[in-house]
């Protein structure tokens, strides 16, 4: 469960972090000197073109990978530590829901990892069901179930040990835009109810744009952070899809495009621009 | 009306059994109407008497074949999936068994029924029962093996987030991702299990199975008789195949 300290205003420190990885050809520099504090609650999207090592980053903080350089904190001891007490939860670009499960026994699964008793498991399956909106497919398997549908599982099962943080690779990165539009809406109402922290991977600026309290721009070859952007629209949990249509919401979109494009002199391969 | 599809399912299991009827009728006529001696090649409807007349050995005989094959399949079954737990789990292991499986799989195995069966003696069914194990072995080692790897890099990820122990990871992930594999190979070993017991009776041991009917038969020239012998072992590898199959179907029904 949520074990964070409560002394801690951080959830993320990243101070001169560098990941090279040796492939035949050589070494390569996926970041490079990456400086970034995430706040408690705090909504942090990472944008950049492919190969700006923006998942890689994320992979560091979640302990999948090793950095080769520099100093990573989450929750003021070491990720592999925050790992262990089950700081955080994660969702990929893939549901990667197990097929074999019916959709509460996946949301369970993390739980059941840790020998939470069958009744309690019971009860926060059914209040995550209810969070996601999925109460009458609890007992459907994944393959029964439209992409959004999964996703909204994955990450129910993100949720189910209250992380003080989220991690987010691209959850949306898969969807059409209609429902992408309606899992940002519904991540925000998440986000406010469980005031988890969130850091964000994403390729839309929109996207970014819409969910983020601050945007990291990165830019490729090595792995840089171009420029953080806030967003000045207000509190992310006051959010809604109206905002979509606002024009301080496209002054932010600007923004970030304009920092994406100060990154990398030619066109941003890999970013959507829409 | 009916769709597309219905018509193409229904063609699909007419097409086969319009062609099994025209072979036998076109047998039947060659035997009968035609030149051919019903001696050397007896025709569908006299075998089909020999069937019926001698129905009770037949299903004795296919009893005996039958055990032999299904505790062939269940030992080799049991070993190919342990021994596959094992080389998963040690890359030395893995290392050392290799070599032996892959000796193993171009073994004809029935070419150690006499060897067995004078190791284990004339009176035993314990030879056919190794040999039937021994083939189902290898196919059901090597598809665990390969499903015990399919484990999805998203999965590995996740059981890593949870800091799932060893044991954990083997029951939540890798084991529930095998299980199609492992069924895959009990399918393609369930024939091999009878081909196996039934051919390792024609090397001599005790007698009453489908395989030393078949020759018993064929060498006093009864030769319908041995024909209906063949019938019997070609229901018996059918319904093992359809059972295997069906655990198959079952096992996969939610993965791929």
């Amino acid at each position: 469960m949520n074990t964070a300290p409560a002394h801690t205003e951080h959830a993320v420190v990243v101070s001169a972090l560098g990941k090279t990885f040796s492939v035949k050809s050589g070494d390569v520099v996926a970041l490079d000197d990456i400086t970034l504090t995430v706040e408690a609650g705090e909504f942090v999207s990472l944008i950049g073109p492919s190969g700006c090592g923006k998942s890689t980053l994320l992979r560091l903080i979640g302990d999948l990978d090793q950095p080769t350089s520099g100093t990573l904190e989450v929750f003021g001891k070491s990720p592999r530590q925050a790992r262990l007490d089950q700081d955080y939860g994660i969702a990929f670009q893939q549901a990667g829901l197990l097929p074999w499960r019916t959709v509460r026994a996946n949301i369970e699964l993390p739980l059941e990892v840790h020998g939470v008793a069958a009744k309690a498991r019971t009860a926060r399956a059914n209040e995550l069901l209810d969070l996601v909106g999925l109460g009458e497919f609890a007992e459907k398997y994944p393959d029964q179930l439209s992409g959004g549908m999964q996703q909204r599982v994955a990450i129910a099962r993100a949720l189910a040990e209250r992380p003080a943080l989220l991690l987010m690779d691209e959850p949306f990165g898969a969807l059409d835009e209609m429902t992408r539009e309606y899992m940002q809406t519904e991540l925000v109402r998440i986000c406010a109810e469980t005031k988890a922290a969130v850091v964000f991977v994403t390729h839309s600026i929109p996207e970014a744009v819409f969910l983020s309290d601050r945007v990291v721009v990165m830019s490729p070859r090595p792995g840089r952070i171009e420029r953080i952007v806030p967003m000045q629209l207000g509190s992310t949990s006051a959010r809604a899809d109206d905002l979509r249509e606002d024009v301080s919401f496209f002054e932010m979109v600007t923004a970030v495009r304009e920092a994406l494009h100060a990154g990398s002199e030619h066109a941003p391969r890999g970013v959507e621009l829409r | 009306m009916s769709s597309p599809a219905q018509a193409d399912s229904r063609a699909r299991i007419i097409a086969p059994v319009v062609v099994g009827v025209l072979v036998l009728v076109g047998w039947q006529l060659l035997v009968t109407v035609g030149e051919v001696d019903d001696y050397l090649l007896p025709s569908p409807a006299s075998i089909w008497a020999q069937a019926v007349e001698f129905a009770p050995s037949l299903l004795s005989a296919a009893a005996i074949t039958g055990t032999n094959a299904l505790v062939g399949l269940l030992a080799g079954s049991i070993l190919g999936i342990v021994a596959a737990l094992i080389a998963s789990t040690s890359r030395l292991v893995d290392h050392l068994t290799a070599p032996s499986v892959a000796a193993l799989a171009v073994i004809p195995i029935v070419s150690l029924a006499p060897v067995l069966n004078t190791m284990f003696g004339a009176d035993s069914q314990f030879s056919r029962q190794a040999i039937a194990g021994l083939a189902v072995f290898v196919p059901v080692f090597v598809n665990t093996l390969r499903g015990l790897r399919q484990t999805r890099q998203v999965h590995r990820d996740l059981m890593l987030v949870y800091a799932a122990s060893p044991t954990q990871v083997m029951r939540a992930v890798t084991l529930p991702t095998a299980v199609p594999f492992v069924f895959t190979g009990i399918r393609i070993a369930s024939s091999l299990a009878v081909i196996s017991a039934l051919v390792a009776e024609y090397f001599g041991g005790p007698r009453g199975g489908l395989g030393g009917l078949i020759s018993t038969s064929a060498s006093s020239s009864a030769y319908a008789r041995a024909w209906a012998y063949v019938l019997g072992s070609i229901a018996l590898g059918l319904a093992f195949f359809l059972i295997t199959l069906a655990l198959e179907r079952f096992a996969t029904r939610r993965q791929r």
